[in-house]
């Protein structure tokens, strides 16, 4: 047995883990053999996400703007990284440490 | 010869809000068909322009425009392009948009091929391009698209962010972006700050897309139909106090599934900059949030202001 990282990124609409998603993206370090979102945005909440197993890694930390330019816009503020590991058993078929789930048809 | 048919003052503000205007079905046949036949030519002179190979062109081939040259004499007339800036709903957002007389800066030829399924990350065009006037994208497709047939994906509202290039790539799905499907003939304009992206084509044959991308020549100020812009354009319409459906406002209001509260709040502001470039009117605004500040700054003692 030998264990691969899932990537789960989410933008929440405010800083807090409770927010709504607004967008994510999903890297997948079973190349497909792993559970796979299913439902797009995968969860509603980062909260969510918690529940369903994922671990935090990161979150966008909180800056004040950059003097001269309060309005601009850019990047999405409220980042939220989460893993999660699946073990891979001797015929490289993954085993979810988390609630486990098909494989993914959902497009990037 | 008919006047144009210019854009609408709900047109525009819809531009200025979302980024895009799409024109659907508004090409000939005909036109869409040498598109067809030309493009995959233009393509492959390109290939040979990046090649090196400017010499001898196989038989197609078409050499390409200069930059800086006014678009009705890059392209012959009677070519694929030349024909496609002069069909009049094309040319009538042309001039709303850039004016007459607008150069090109380049065009390219995007081919996506039938299975292709590589999801390109999203991006905007060239780099970060400051101040309000911009150039704008002809995305134009001369077949029909159907639903995942590798329809350009792009993202309503995302023009005004100051982002460079790829490095929105990040972002693999967003509320509210869009995977372009249409009839033939159909011509999405960008703003040329628009994040899009080459999206996968799961059906049987290739889809061919013609890019321009256009400069304007002149200030971009009231280009379009403006016989109702007076009546649009109170500077008043707060969402917290009086509003009006029918104002300029609401549409400059309009959020995106992606957008954060907070900053909807800041890409209101960016528009209405926007807006007073395009209207010429520097006491424009949308829910009071220029108005406000710019009022208390002129009470302020010079040299007070930390």
């Amino acid at each position: 047995m030998s264990a691969r990282q899932q990537v789960l990124m989410l933008w929440l609409a405010s800083p807090t883990l409770d927010a709504r998603v607004l967008g994510w993206s999903f890297h997948d370090g079973t190349a497909g053999v792993g559970p796979q979102p299913e439902l797009d945005p995968p969860y509603s909440t980062g909260t969510a996400a918690l529940v369903d197993g994922w671990r935090l890694l990161q979150l966008s930390t909180l800056t004040p703007p950059i003097p001269g330019h309060e309005r601009d816009v850019s990047f999405l503020k409220h980042e939220f990284v989460f893993e999660r590991m699946v073990e891979m058993d001797g015929e490289g078929l993954g085993v979810a440490s988390g609630p486990g789930r098909s494989r993914s048809t959902l497009e990037h | 010869m008919d006047a144009l048919p210019l854009l609408s003052t709900d047109q525009m503000a819809s531009f200025v809000a979302r980024g895009f205007l799409r024109l659907d079905a508004v090409v000939p046949h005909d036109v869409n068909a040498q598109a067809m036949e030309e493009l995959p030519g233009l393509l492959r002179s390109w290939v040979d322009e990046f090649r090196g190979i400017t010499g001898e062109r196989d038989e197609g081939e078409a050499p390409l425009p200069r930059s800086g040259t006014v678009v009705t004499d890059a392209y012959a007339a009677d070519s694929a392009f030349g024909r496609l800036v002069r069909v009049p709903a094309v040319a009538g957002a042309i001039a709303s948009l850039v004016g007459a007389g607008p150069v090109v800066d380049h065009h390219f030829v995007h081919i996506k091929g039938a299975g292709d399924m590589h999801a390109q990350g999203l991006h905007c065009d060239a780099i970060i391009d400051q101040g309000p006037a911009f150039d704008i994208q002809l995305f134009w497709f001369p077949h029909d698209v159907a639903p995942r047939e590798g329809g350009t994906r792009f993202v309503p509202g995302s023009h005004l962010r100051r982002v460079n290039m790829d490095d929105v790539a990040r972002y693999q799905h967003l509320s509210g972006e869009e995977y372009y499907s249409g009839d033939a003939g159909t011509v999405v304009i960008f703003h040329q700050g628009l994040w899009h992206a080459g999206a996968p084509n799961h059906g049987a044959r290739d889809r061919v897309m013609g890019k321009l991308r256009l400069n304007p020549t002149v200030p971009q100020v009231r280009l379009w139909d403006t016989s109702d812009l007076a009546d649009k354009n109170r500077n008043d319409d707060h969402i917290w106090a009086r509003m009006d459906p029918g104002m300029v406002a609401a549409t400059l209001r309009g959020s995106e599934g992606w957008y954060e509260p907070s900053a909807h709040r800041l890409e209101t502001v960016q528009r209405a900059h926007l807006w007073r470039h395009l209207t010429g009117d520097p006491e424009f605004d949308v829910d009071w949030y220029l108005t406000r500040t710019e009022r208390r700054a002129a009470l302020v003692t010079p040299g007070a202001s930390a």
